[in-house]
C-alpha cells in the first residue's frame, strides 16, 4: 500500500513538473499538451475496460495446473519452451502471471523454468500486446519489439543455470 | 545520419496549432481487439456454465475496481507522454537516443525505463512520444524492456509480495543485461530491414 502511494505520488510529481515547464514555455503549448494527454486518455479508456475487465475471466478459465506441470526442475529446455509459450498466452494484467509462477514455484517447478514463464510473462503476454501497448504506441513498433524479445526468457534461464540461482 | 527516414520528424512550430503529431496514430479498433473481445466473451460463457451468476459478478466487481484504480493512472501516463513529447528538443533527443547513438544511447534508454514511475499506463504513452521525437527502436526497445524488467514499479507492488524478496531480486539481477540484448538486437534488425525495404 505504501509502495503504491509513493508510486502514484512520483507519478504525478512527474506530471506536474513536466507541466510546470510546458506552462514556462508558453500557455499554446501547455493547453496543447493537456488536449492531447486528454484524448489519448479518452480513446484508450475502452481498450482498457476490456483488457482489465476481460483478462479476470480469460484469468479464471486459464489451465493454471497443466503449465505449473509442465514447469517441473527437470523439464529442461523443452520445460523453459512451454513455459515462453505459456507466458505468451497467459493474460496481462499485474498479478496473474506472478500468481502461476509462484504456485508453480511452491508445487516444486524449476526456478529456470519459472524465472523464463514469468520473464516471458512480463515481456509479450499477447494479450498484454494487443489491449495495452498497441493503442499506446505504434502497432510496428510492438509486434518489433515483442518479436526481438523472444529470445530473453531463453537467455534468463541460460543465465540462472549457470549461476544456480535463484 | 539523424536524418535517416526512421519517423517523420517533429515539426515543433505545428504542433502548438494544436494539430495531431505525426507519427501518432490512435489506432481504430482493429481485429486483435475483436478476436479478444470474442476470446474474452467465450471465457466468460465458461465462467458463467461453472460458477453460475455469482461466479460473473464476483470477477466483475473485482475488476471493476482494479479498473476504477489503474484509471486516474492511465490520465497521468498520458499527460506526461505528452507533456515530453512537446518539451523534449527534436535534435537533442535524436543525438542521444537516435539511430546513430550507439551503446551509450541504449544505456540512456536503459536507465530511463529502469527510474520511470508507474505502470504500462506510463511506460507506453512515453515510448511513444520518445519515437515521436527522434528516438530510434533500439533505443526505445531496451526502455520497455528495461522497465518491463528492471523497472521497480511492478517489482515492489506485485513481484515482491507474491514471489518472495529472494526470486524477486535475482529475476531483476539476471535481467540486467536483457534490455541492451534486446535493443542492440532490435537495431541491428531493423538497421538490416530498412536497407533492404529501400532498396
Amino acid at each position: 500500500m505504501n509502495a503504491t502511494f509513493l508510486i502514484d505520488a512520483i507519478l504525478w510529481g512527474s506530471v506536474v513538473v513536466l507541466g510546470w515547464i510546458a506552462w514556462q514555455r508558453g500557455r499554446p503549448v501547455f493547453v496543447t499538451s493537456v488536449r492531447e494527454g486528454g484524448m489519448d486518455f479518452i480513446h484508450i479508456v475502452p481498450r482498457i475496460a476490456l483488457g482489465v475487465i476481460g483478462s479476470g475471466y480469460i484469468a479464471a478459465v486459464i489451465p493454471a495446473e497443466f503449465i505449473i506441470g509442465a514447469l517441473g526442475p527437470t523439464s529442461g529446455w523443452l520445460g523453459v519452451a512451454t513455459a515462453v509459450v505459456a507466458g505468451a498466452a497467459t493474460p496481462g494484467g499485474p498479478v496473474i502471471g506472478f500468481s502461476i509462477g509462484a504456485v508453480a514455484l511452491k508445487a516444486g517447478g524449476g526456478s529456470p523454468q519459472v524465472l523464463a514463464y514469468v520473464v516471458a510473462w512480463a515481456l509479450f503476454a499477447f494479450q498484454r500486446l494487443v489491449l495495452w501497448e498497441i493503442p499506446f504506441m505504434p502497432a510496428k513498433f510492438v509486434w518489433f519489439r515483442a518479436a526481438v524479445s523472444l529470445p530473453l526468457p531463453f537467455i534468463a534461464a541460460a543465465i540462472a543455470m549457470a549461476v544456480g540461482k535463484p | 545520419m539523424s536524418d535517416l527516414p526512421l519517423k517523420d520528424p517533429l515539426p515543433v512550430d505545428n504542433v502548438a496549432d494544436g494539430e495531431p503529431r505525426p507519427g501518432k496514430v490512435r489506432n481504430p479498433i482493429g481485429w486483435s481487439t475483436i478476436m479478444l473481445a470474442a476470446l474474452v466473451a467465450a471465457s466468460a460463457v465458461l465462467v458463467y456454465r461453472r460458477d453460475g451468476v455469482n461466479g460473473l459478478t464476483e470477477i466483475l466487481s473485482h475488476d471493476l475496481s482494479l479498473f476504477g484504480g489503474i484509471l486516474p493512472r492511465v490520465l497521468a501516463g498520458c499527460l506526461l507522454g505528452a507533456f515530453i513529447a512537446e518539451i523534449l528538443p527534436h535534435d537533442k533527443v535524436s543525438k542521444s537516443l537516435g539511430p546513430d547513438s550507439g551503446l551509450k544511447g541504449l544505456l540512456i534508454g536503459t536507465a530511463f525505463g529502469a527510474i520511470l514511475p508507474g505502470g504500462p499506463f506510463t511506460a507506453y504513452p512515453v515510448a511513444s512520444a520518445l519515437l515521436g521525437v527522434g528516438a530510434d527502436f533500439g533505443a526505445t526497445i531496451a526502455m520497455v524492456v528495461s522497465w518491463t524488467l528492471i523497472g521497480y514499479g511492478r517489482a515492489v507492488a506485485w513481484e515482491l509480495p507474491i514471489l518472495g524478496p529472494d526470486f524477486t531480486l535475482w529475476r531483476i539481477v539476471i535481467s540486467l543485461p536483457l534490455p541492451l540484448i534486446a535493443g542492440a538486437f532490435g537495431r541491428f534488425v531493423y538497421a538490416r530491414l530498412h536497407r533492404g525495404a529501400a532498396t
